[in-house]
């Protein structure tokens, strides 16, 4: 299945991926990160491989997608 | 060899171009025209880059970018035009680029006019962008010279990674005199440094920003050693008849050849007259001056502008004997025998 | 787009090693930044492309100053809104490599605003990213040129009026209404379509120079939610609903199919090859010193040569020079310069010297050459006694005064009328002082005037001249 993996430790909390997932299959989670954010994280499954949050997000290696199965 | 009758400012190109200058970007002004005229004429036919930039400091930016290639690069401007590269030879030394810059003064402050006046001197050799910088400055007084040079100061700004004047006033620019030129030199410098556009010199920089102050501290400790080395190493001045001489004249460019005459004359007279001339007016030959100061008994500089030398001399010994100062403005050139009564009312 | 796995791309560093602090893995830019973005596309394409290694990143003044930091590529930071100009120094140094400057609205719109106009009109082969976020976000968030209407900035606090301000200036449209540029376009970084829109386009951009095409730029309209003070999100909104509203989308200007691929002649010329081009493998004729054998008077001359703009006068000293430099003595020409030259009046002063010459400047001279009255008027007074003047009867009606010099007279311009043109006056005076004086012969001459005229078919009408002036001095005996 294709899968996203948010890095949390690079994730500074714009959200932009949320807004533009269209499988609305990311979320903010509690947790605060290294850098002081709320980071992103995958809901773990529903993922479509669009790649749309990789090209939104502004950090080189915060989002990663895997679009075939693996 | 054989003589070329030219103008000083064209035999700096011809002088550049032997010393293997790849790339010239400038903008016209009188009285350094010529110098982009004769580039523009040159350049070109031996494959080289000469490109009239939008403004002076286009032009000079234009260089920051091709010295960073690792290519000899070179602008030539006068005093209005000097003002407005300050800002690309201030990023230029403290980003370490070799660049040459022709200056052929003119009168000023404004627009002034284009006589020959030496008032860019502090300008030159006391930084003039901002920041802790120096750059050499070689201050030739023939054609010959302006050819020599200029060579020569494409080789210290390569030795150093710092930007380096040619500097004179007009007449020195717009003079002709014979040339021999020397052969033509394949380079063969290396330039860890440079930009190369390829994947060896990929994680290479050129910058000035430090934002740590600690590190921007190290980087101009760096800086200044290098200068403190110039002034060890690139120190260049000419004498003569000073070996019993009693009053020592002091001047740059025409000056100095003006004075040359002049101490013949007050031979003739019987004084016991000689010159000193800075061949480089940064780093400034304090030492050579020091020692003659040890047996003259007064100076005299002179000067195209205000006083801005002569402070240099006094600082050179320390204030020990008296320095007299006569200086023209405005592009007034002083005659050989207005300098021989000024020698005669001190001497 | 046949990637299975999006990644950081390779054209970024994997670490940030030029980054100061503990943090090399991160970005310096603020939640929501489009740098980022504009990075990560633009890092793509160079991965994509394969020509990261080639390639010469110029870090612009602003947020971006440390584009450094992250690109996998050769660096270079340039003055605040000189990145243009620097890049074509980058370019035409090294026409191989390919230079991104990267640049903000203040750095590209204000500051460097002549810098871009003056490169996209050369046409350079350069590629620009011209992040307009219509704000200064490094600086404190002031207005940027790029800056809406009513816009409140820390500069604009009421908001930018048209009246103190005036209205956002549109930089593609702008550049668009130049001949040369390739290929411009804006685009936008907001949702998803809009983001893909502005990665098609960087990369035709990057292609556009890889292929040797020209100048091609693309002005990204860019999220600065902190200098907004928006969430990232609503920032997104605001480019949609604000500045798409003025900055409109679109292509501008696309060549990229009609443009030839354009890069510039490779040469590479021997040492002997270059002296050649430069005129320094020619070997004049030489002649022997006259000096012992003309009087003493005429010896190691201090010419001054004074007339109208347009007689000659420059040409006659320098001709005068070069002579004497044929005869292997020290020789210096010292012209009146610049705006006189055009029209007023004109002088020279010469030096021909078996010694060393020290002060080139003639003040007490030796000879006169007067072409005009105000010149006889001008410099009489400065011959030395014993000196010599040559004064041009057909502009000038009266005599010297002194009497303590030899003075010549010789109609020259009636004379070079008769010969065919006004312009070889000047020729007639050389023909005349050499008889005179002997101190340059014929020979000489015309052996100099071969170096000295550049067009080549003057030089019978010149050499008739001299002859006629040497005849005129002859005949005076």
């Amino acid at each position: 299945m294709p899968r996203m993996e948010v890095f949390i430790d690079h994730c500074k909390g714009c959200e932009l991926c949320v807004d533009v997932c269209p499988a609305g299959v990311i979320e903010m989670v509690e947790e605060i990160n290294k850098l002081g954010y709320h980071p992103a994280k995958y809901k773990g499954e529903g993922c479509t491989g669009c790649g749309f949050c990789f090209y939104a997000c502004p950090e080189p290696d915060a989002i990663t997608v895997y679009k075939k199965e693996d | 060899m054989t003589k070329e009758l030219i103008k000083g400012n064209e035999a700096v190109v011809k002088g550049a171009l032997l010393a293997g200058c790849k790339t010239f970007f400038g903008y016209p002004i009188t009285p350094a025209s010529e110098i982009a005229h004769a580039a523009a004429k040159f350049f070109p036919i031996l494959g080289r880059t000469f490109l009239q930039g939008e403004s002076e400091v286009a032009s000079i930016n234009m260089c920051y970018g091709a010295a960073s290639t690792g290519v000899r690069a070179m602008t030539a401007s006068s005093g209005p035009g000097i003002s407005l590269k300050q800002e690309g030879i201030s990023y230029a030394a403290g980003s370490e680029l070799p660049i040459v810059i022709i200056y052929i003064m003119r009168g000023g402050p404004g627009l002034g006019n284009i006589a020959p006046e030496q008032g860019d001197y502090n300008q030159v050799v006391k930084g003039g962008g901002h920041g802790n910088y120096k750059t050499m400055v070689l201050a030739p007084n023939c054609a010959q010279e302006m050819c020599d040079l200029t060579i020569h100061a494409f080789d210290v700004a390569d030795k150093y990674r710092n930007p380096v004047y040619v500097f004179t006033d007009g007449f020195i620019g717009q003079m002709m005199e014979p040339v021999e030129f020397p052969k033509a030199r394949e380079l063969n410098i290396k330039k860890d440094w440079a930009l190369l556009g390829n994947r060896e010199t990929r994680d290479n920089l050129v910058n000035s920003i430090y934002l740590d102050p600690h590190e921007l501290e190290d980087h101009e400790i760096h800086l200044q050693e290098k200068y403190r080395e110039m002034e060890e190493n690139e120190v260049m001045f000419e004498e003569y008849k000073l070996d019993d001489a009693e009053l020592v004249t002091m001047g740059f460019g025409i000056v100095s050849r003006i004075l040359k005459t002049t101490v013949d004359k007050a031979r003739k007279k019987g004084m016991k007259v000689g010159l000193l001339r800075p061949i480089t007016l940064f780093p400034f030959p304090k030492k050579q001056i020091k020692d003659v100061a040890e047996k003259a008994k007064s100076f005299l500089v002179v000067e195209l502008n205000n006083g801005q030398m002569v402070e240099d001399v006094k600082a050179s010994i320390f204030y020990s004997k008296p320095v007299h100062f006569y200086g023209r403005m405005g592009g007034v050139v002083p005659s050989v025998n207005e300098l021989l009564d000024k020698l005669e009312e001190i001497y | 787009m046949a990637k299975d796995i999006l990644e950081k791309p390779k054209g970024f560093h994997d670490v940030y090693f030029y980054k100061p602090g503990d943090d090399k893995e991160n970005t310096h830019y603020c939640p929501g930044c489009g740098h980022g973005t504009a990075h990560k596309l633009i890092a793509e394409a160079l991965e994509d492309f394969g020509v990261a290694d080639r390639t010469i990143m110029i870090s612009p003044v602003g947020c971006s100053v440390f584009v450094y930091y992250y690109f996998a590529t050769g660096n270079i930071q340039a003055a605040h809104g000189r990145a243009p100009a620097v890049g074509t120094g980058l370019k035409r140094a090294n026409p191989d490599s390919i230079v991104i400057s990267y640049q903000g609205d203040g750095d590209l719109g204000a500051i460097g605003g002549n810098n871009i106009l003056q490169a996209a009109n050369r046409g350079e082969n350069i590629t620009v990213f011209f992040i307009n976020n219509a704000i200064y976000g490094m600086t404190g968030g002031q207005m940027a040129p790029t800056t809406l209407l009513g816009q409140k900035t820390m500069t604009t606090p009421y908001g930018r009026s048209i009246q103190n301000e005036g209205y956002p200036i549109k930089i593609c449209e702008l550049l668009a209404s130049l001949e040369s540029p390739t290929y411009l376009e804006r685009v936008a970084i907001t949702d998803t379509k809009h983001i893909m829109k502005a990665r098609l386009a960087i990369r035709k951009a990057i292609k556009t120079q890889i292929d040797n095409k020209g100048f091609s730029l693309v002005e990204i309209l860019s999220p600065c939610p902190t200098g907004w003070r928006m969430t990232p999100v609503d920032a997104k909104k605001w480019i949609t609903e604000k500045m798409m509203d003025y900055f409109k989308l679109g292509v501008f200007k696309d060549l990229t199919k009609e443009r030839k691929p354009y890069s510039p002649p490779k040469m590479n010329l021997n040492l002997d090859e270059v002296e050649e081009k430069l005129g320094l493998k020619e070997k004049p004729p030489t002649f022997p010193s006259t000096m012992s054998d003309i009087k003493e008077q005429y010896r190691n001359p201090r010419i001054k040569v004074a007339g109208f703009g347009g007689q000659g006068v420059l040409m006659l000293g320098n001709l005068l020079a070069e002579t004497g430099m044929l005869h292997d003595y020290n020789v210096s020409w010292l012209p009146s310069y610049g705006p006189e030259m055009r029209g007023g009046t004109a002088n020279c002063q010469v030096h021909i010297d078996e010694g060393q010459i020290g002060s080139p400047v003639v003040t007490d001279s030796t000879v006169l050459v007067a072409m005009n009255k105000p010149s006889l008027d001008k410099f009489e007074p400065d011959v030395v006694p014993g000196g010599l003047i040559l004064y041009n009867t057909s502009m000038i009606d009266r005599k010297p005064e002194r009497t303590d010099v030899e003075a010549i007279p010789v109609p020259a311009t009636e004379m070079a009328d008769e010969i065919g043109s006004l312009r070889v006056a000047n020729m007639i005076m050389i023909g005349a002082y050499l008889q005179k004086t002997g101190i340059l012969t014929k020979d000489s001459i015309f052996a100099a005037l071969d170096i000295a005229i550049k067009h080549k078919q003057f030089i019978p009408m010149n050499r008739q001249a001299i002859e006629a002036g040497i005849e005129h001095v002859k005949n005076m005996d």
